[in-house]
């Protein structure tokens, strides 16, 4: 079990980020006065570029903690376990950007999807952290697990600039103009802009409360294994004393049950 | 004297079991080690893990002078391992398979055909590609190979098993020729007492661990005395 | 190193010889691929010829998937990785012959694809220095990216199903530059300093650098 001091950190965080995200929804749907040009649609904006934010982030812990792990004389499970519990936190918030940038693309675009730079990194970034997931399910050693791992999330990262350069280019090269400004209102408002800031220091902290306790799950699980392990090696090192009292208790029977044969 | 393999409980843990669970050893040179035990004792996973193909959990572990817990691959290519895989790519023939660990291993790429003549690879059967061969054939490349890269450590795992009787011979005189010249073998064999390599020393596997160490002469002693009961057991 | 690297590729090239997997297998499976692109699509030569670069990289993406599964299968058949291991094989040497036994491969592939697309599709070839080098970093670069993957899921018994996922978005900016300089050279709008010739120099760079250093941990680990 984690200590003391860990769940109560958690629980600090977890009261935090309910109370922030509580101002922020009371913030951004009843203080501040709807865009002049996207009316009450400009609302999302105090959700989508945190919950985009918080998705880069959460990569960006995995792939510190995947260099830790990676490197011998820092090199711990708990990195292992606290990169993986960031990737999946993460891989939500990737989900989330991805629906929430949809939710407003179709009244402001008119369309769910466009083939915009930023939304397609941003799919290309889901499905790589979705294979990195995928790999870790894969049933292995904990420790080669742990560095197969730790490299592809290290590799995804490293992906991320150059994916998101050759789509910029993409988009922006080969077509005359972009059709849909992806940006949203460029002026904003002092309220707006406080919400906003709100919106991402809330967002931050529902990721690390998230953190937070999918680590917890995963250490505890970890123990599990550890236990299992411990025991599974003392079980193997009575194996011949257990062996011998077979043989031997065997020999027994055959004493006893050879005269009724006979 | 100094110990080639020197193992302190060693613990070994792979795919999520521990078939290694605090082994005990130590081997010096010129020695030639039967280990034995049952199925499933940990018998191939101490010498795959002498051989560097395992990790080390957790414990100490130095082969010919190396570290391998800290640099399991430095001591790797002075150990040579016949066991149940071969190591060998089928499309290649033999003779291809033995240059190219030759040439992998920066030995001498001479000794190729004087090796796979000694065990009885010549002629055809040299260019034949191993997908076509029987166990045994593959087994004799896989000899052929081992001579030829000459070894400071032999680890054999059941090396007679599915060899014809002249080849075991060939293998055991000239592993007994190593052995002179100073070479250690760590010998795991149902059978060793048919041939001609004569071990010096009998290690018993049990658990993951060491649980019997003995001379030869006593282990013979043992033997006898333990056999007939052992032997009523699976009877029953 | 190099003169591992040497020997693992001049290995891997002569199994291939002996077994032709990639010319009996691959290469048509890459025809196969134009092919069934034609029948989802229009088929009138203007709208082929408008996607045929995409479908050629396309087509080369599926089969270096095919590649690098079967050059990691060479290894596991009688546990020869191992055995390399055991030989004391240099581990960037191992990921280096590895990556050119696949890219001599891949490239030929290619040679051949591009008179199918020719034939098939109708296109025109021309802007050559420019598509010579595309194709030449392009190449590289998937062959090490896919050799580093490949070898990732190696372990695992889903490896067959874990590669397409790891390596194809890896990949993408491989298809989508590879595309556009293909576009490039064919429309002669630009030559030797296109900029999606950069981006597939910059990601080879990477992933023979990311493969070098990372190679050795995962055949361990």
């Amino acid at each position: 079990m984690e200590s003391n001091g860990y769940r109560w950190t958690r629980k600090l965080v977890g009261s935090l980020s309910l109370i922030l995200v509580a101002a922020t929804v009371v913030l951004g749907l009843w203080i501040t006065p709807p865009d002049v040009v996207q009316g009450q649609l400009v609302r999302l904006i105090y959700v989508h570029p945190p919950v985009a934010w918080v998705a880069y982030l959460a990569y960006g812990v995995t792939s510190i903690a995947s260099v830790l792990y990676l490197w011998k004389r820092t090199r711990n499970i708990k990195w292992d376990l606290l990169a993986a519990s960031s990737a999946e936190v993460g891989v939500v918030f990737t989900g989330l950007t991805l629906v929430t940038g949809s939710i407003w693309g179709k009244p402001a675009w008119g369309v769910w999807w466009t083939w915009d730079a930023r939304l397609t990194t941003t799919a290309l970034l889901f499905v790589l952290y979705l294979g990195y997931l995928a790999l870790r399910s894969v049933p292995a050693d904990s420790h080669q697990r742990a560095v197969r791992s730790a490299i592809a999330g290290l590799i995804a990262f490293i992906d991320v600039p150059i994916v998101h350069q050759s789509v910029v280019w993409w988009r922006t090269l080969h077509q005359s103009a972009t059709v849909l400004n992806p940006s949203l209102s460029p002026k904003i408002h002092g309220e707006m802009a406080m919400t906003l800031l709100l919106g991402f220091i809330s967002f931050t902290f529902v990721y690390a409360w998230m953190l937070m306790h999918r680590y917890e799950i995963a250490s505890m699980q970890q123990q599990v294994l550890d236990a299992e392990l411990e025991q599974m090696i003392q079980e193997r090192q009575r194996e011949p004393e257990l062996e011998f009292q077979r043989v031997h208790v065997k020999d027994g029977n055959d004493q006893i049950n050879q005269p009724s044969k006979v | 004297m100094q110990s080639l393999v020197s193992f302190k409980n060693v613990i070994v843990v792979s795919g999520n079991f521990p078939v290694l669970t605090g082994l005990d050893f130590e081997a010096g040179p010129g020695e030639i080690v039967l280990v034995t035990g049952r199925n499933g004792a940990g018998k191939t996973s101490f010498l795959r893990a002498v051989a560097g193909l395992l990790r080390i959990t957790r414990g100490s572990a130095r082969v010919l002078g190396v570290d391998i817990v800290a640099n399991p691959g430095d001591a790797r290519h002075r150990v040579g391992l016949l066991g149940h895989e071969s190591f060998l790519y089928e499309d290649l023939t033999a003779r291809e398979n033995v240059n190219f660990v030759l040439k992998a291993t920066r030995s001498d790429p001479s000794g190729a055909d004087s090796a796979m003549a000694s065990v009885g690879l010549a002629g055809r059967l040299a260019d034949l590609r191993v997908v076509k061969m029987s166990a045994g054939q593959r087994k004799k490349v896989a000899l052929a190979a081992l001579l030829a890269r000459n070894p400071e450590l032999w680890l054999l795992d059941e090396p007679h098993a599915s060899l014809d009787s002249w080849t075991r011979e060939v293998l055991d005189s000239t592993v007994n020729a190593k052995v002179a010249a100073g070479a250690t073998v760590l010998l795991v064999s149902h059978e060793a007492q048919h041939g001609s390599l004569v071990p010096t020393r009998v290690v018993e596997v049990g658990g993951g661990k060491i649980v019997g160490d003995s001379l030869l002469s006593e282990a013979i002693v043992a033997e006898e005395t333990v056999k007939p009961k052992q032997e009523s057991g699976h009877v029953a | 190193m190099w003169r591992d690297a040497r020997l693992i590729a001049a290995k891997d090239l002569k199994i291939e010889l002996r077994t032709k997997v990639t010319a009996n297998q691959i290469l048509p499976f890459a025809f196969v691929v134009l092919i069934v692109f034609a029948f989802a699509l229009d088929t009138s030569p203007g709208t082929l010829q408008k996607v045929a670069p995409g479908l050629f990289w396309l087509a080369v993406l599926f089969s270096s998937i095919l590649s690098v599964e079967r050059t990691v299968a060479i290894e596991l058949d009688d546990n020869a990785g191992d055995g390399l291991l055991v030989y004391g094989v240099d581990h960037g040497g191992i990921f280096l012959g590895k990556v050119v036994a696949v890219f001599v491969q891949l490239f030929l592939l290619e040679v051949l694809l591009l008179l199918g697309v020719v034939v098939l599709y109708g296109s025109k070839v021309g802007g050559w220095p420019l598509m010579l080098a595309s194709t030449f970093f392009a190449t590289l670069g998937l062959s090490a990216a896919g050799v580093t993957y490949s070898q990732l899921a190696s372990a695992s018994r889903a490896k067959q199903t874990l590669v397409p996922l790891l390596f194809v978005p890896v990949a993408s900016p491989v298809l989508l530059a590879g595309t556009k300089a293909w576009q490039d050279a064919l429309s002669g709008t630009s030559s030797i300093g296109d900029p999606w010739l950069r981006l597939l120099i910059v990601f080879a760079v990477v992933y023979l650098a990311l493969g070098a250093i990372f190679f050795g941990s995962i055949l361990e680990g």
